[in-house]
């Protein structure tokens, strides 16, 4: 299963990355701006991942969280 | 991950058991490290209109969203969001008469912060003249190693009441969700982020409305009554800086890899470019594709009667390109009265879909089609 497989690597890949990475904090000016967000706009985020997901088989894993829609 | 009779979410116990090594090991790390904290959400209030028309249908609406902090730790937020349709897409013309519907979409949350902590609950209600959803959802985000890392874990529970429209046919949908999410920063201008998301339902997941073609003839589509799905995905972002700027541009890449045990398996791959253009003005670029296999019980058109059918196009195989465009200009950059910012946004994505064995019964072609995706909304930071 793709559960098994996967969260594994990913913990164990991010506790590895993490202690790569220094950045100090002084250094995170970049970071806060609003476009290195994954989602800026939450709302119009949300907007358009509904869009998709009515018209599409794939759902989930995406920035966004919203409720049933009556998708089927 | 699994509904099992009781209804319940079940987790397997070789995935329980492969998981340990890899907690045990992100706990260790845990410990030696010191943590920052994680902070509430902006207050702002965005104020949106929504316009979408393609094959056949149009969707237009506001929406809007609400958030605002009450002392230092917790934050406040509302949400109502329409969706006013006007349909005579192609299930419809070929099947039925046009119609029209509204729906609407009510959700309230609450955010509290807690040491390096965020958690978060949030109600999300939706109707319509002929489907009814709740939905409860729980998260809950976790900052670790200085800031650097961001763990997050969701859960989230829905009820949908699925009714057909002049008739007393009403049936129920229970939907499970969990989720788990990081987010890693890199450098000082690359940020990682993974996330899986696995989804348990169980109900009536048919249309009522839609019908599967045998030879030529119909009969209504009948679904499995329940539905697992897994996603994961993989998402970064990398900032550019200039001489007169930290940073002037940015570009923001994810894929997104889908299954479920209906046997629709999935890739969407989305691609985007942001940059500044003096210090007013944020212009973005996008493109997404999208492709999905057909499930297991779907066909254009049945040799033989089966026990489950399906003619949704949304389950059928084909892709779909979507280019879009996003221009934000921040027409109050600096504090007047209790406002810090405001902007002014307009977005236009097209979208092309491809079917490959979804056939358009009036012209006996592979269907296809596009559809014009339009915002335009005003964003106010306090």
């Amino acid at each position: 299963m793709i559960w098994t497989r996967f969260v594994p690597i990913l913990l164990c890949a991010v506790t590895l990355l993490a202690g790569c990475a220094g950045v100090k904090s002084y250094e995170r000016e970049m970071l806060a701006d609003p476009i290195m967000s994954f989602s800026r706009d939450p709302l119009s985020d949300q907007y358009l991942e509904h869009v998709y997901e009515v018209r599409e088989g794939a759902r989930g894993a995406t920035t966004t969280q919203g409720g049933g829609c009556g998708c089927n | 991950m699994a509904v099992t009779d009781s209804g319940s979410l079940s987790i397997s116990e070789p995935a329980v058991a492969t998981l340990w090594p890899a907690l045990l090991a992100a706990l260790g790390m845990l410990i030696s490290y010191t943590a920052t904290a994680v902070v509430l959400p902006d207050d702002r209030t965005d104020l949106l209109y929504h316009y979408y028309d393609g094959g056949g249908v149009t969707v237009r609406g506001p929406a809007m969203l609400v958030r605002k902090s009450a002392g230092d730790n917790v934050s406040v937020s509302g949400r109502y969001y329409v969706d006013t349709v006007s349909s005579a897409s192609i299930d419809v013309v070929t099947t039925a008469s046009p119609y029209k519907d509204k729906r609407e979409e009510f959700g309230v949350g609450v955010d509290y912060l807690h040491g390096n902590s965020l958690m978060q609950a949030s109600v999300t209600s939706s109707k319509e003249n002929d489907y009814l959803a709740d939905t409860l959802s729980l998260n809950v985000s976790h900052d670790l190693f200085g800031g650097l890392t961001s763990l997050n874990l969701g859960f989230s529970q829905g009820q949908d009441v699925v009714q057909r429209v002049d008739t007393s046919f009403e049936s129920d949908i229970n939907r499970y969700s969990f989720s788990l999410g990081v987010s890693q920063v890199l450098s000082k201008s690359l940020l990682l982020g993974v996330g899986y998301e696995g989804i348990a339902e169980e109900g009536y997941l048919s249309n009522p409305y839609r019908s599967a073609r045998i030879l030529g003839a119909s009969l209504p589509e009948q679904y499995p009554g329940t539905r697992d799905s897994q996603a994961v995905s993989v998402r970064a972002v990398k900032g550019f800086s200039s001489d007169q700027r930290p940073i002037l541009s940015s570009v923001r890449a994810e894929y997104r890899y889908f299954r479920d045990n209906w046997g629709i398996r999935s890739n969407t791959l989305g691609v985007a470019l942001q940059r500044y253009f003096g210090n007013r003005v944020l212009g973005e670029a996008r493109y997404r594709y999208y492709q999905q296999s057909a499930a297991t019980f779907y066909s254009d058109n049945f040799t033989s009667e089966m026990t489950y059918m399906a003619r949704d196009k949304e389950l059928s195989t084909f892709h779909s390109h979507s280019l879009g465009a996003k221009v934000t200009w921040y027409f109050l950059d600096r504090k007047y009265l209790f406002l810090d910012r405001m902007s002014l946004n307009f977005s236009h994505d097209y979208v092309n879909f491809d079917y490959q064995d979804f056939t358009d019964v009036r012209t006996g072609e592979p269907y296809s089609f596009g559809a014009n995706v339009l915002q335009l909304y005003i964003s106010a930071w306090y």
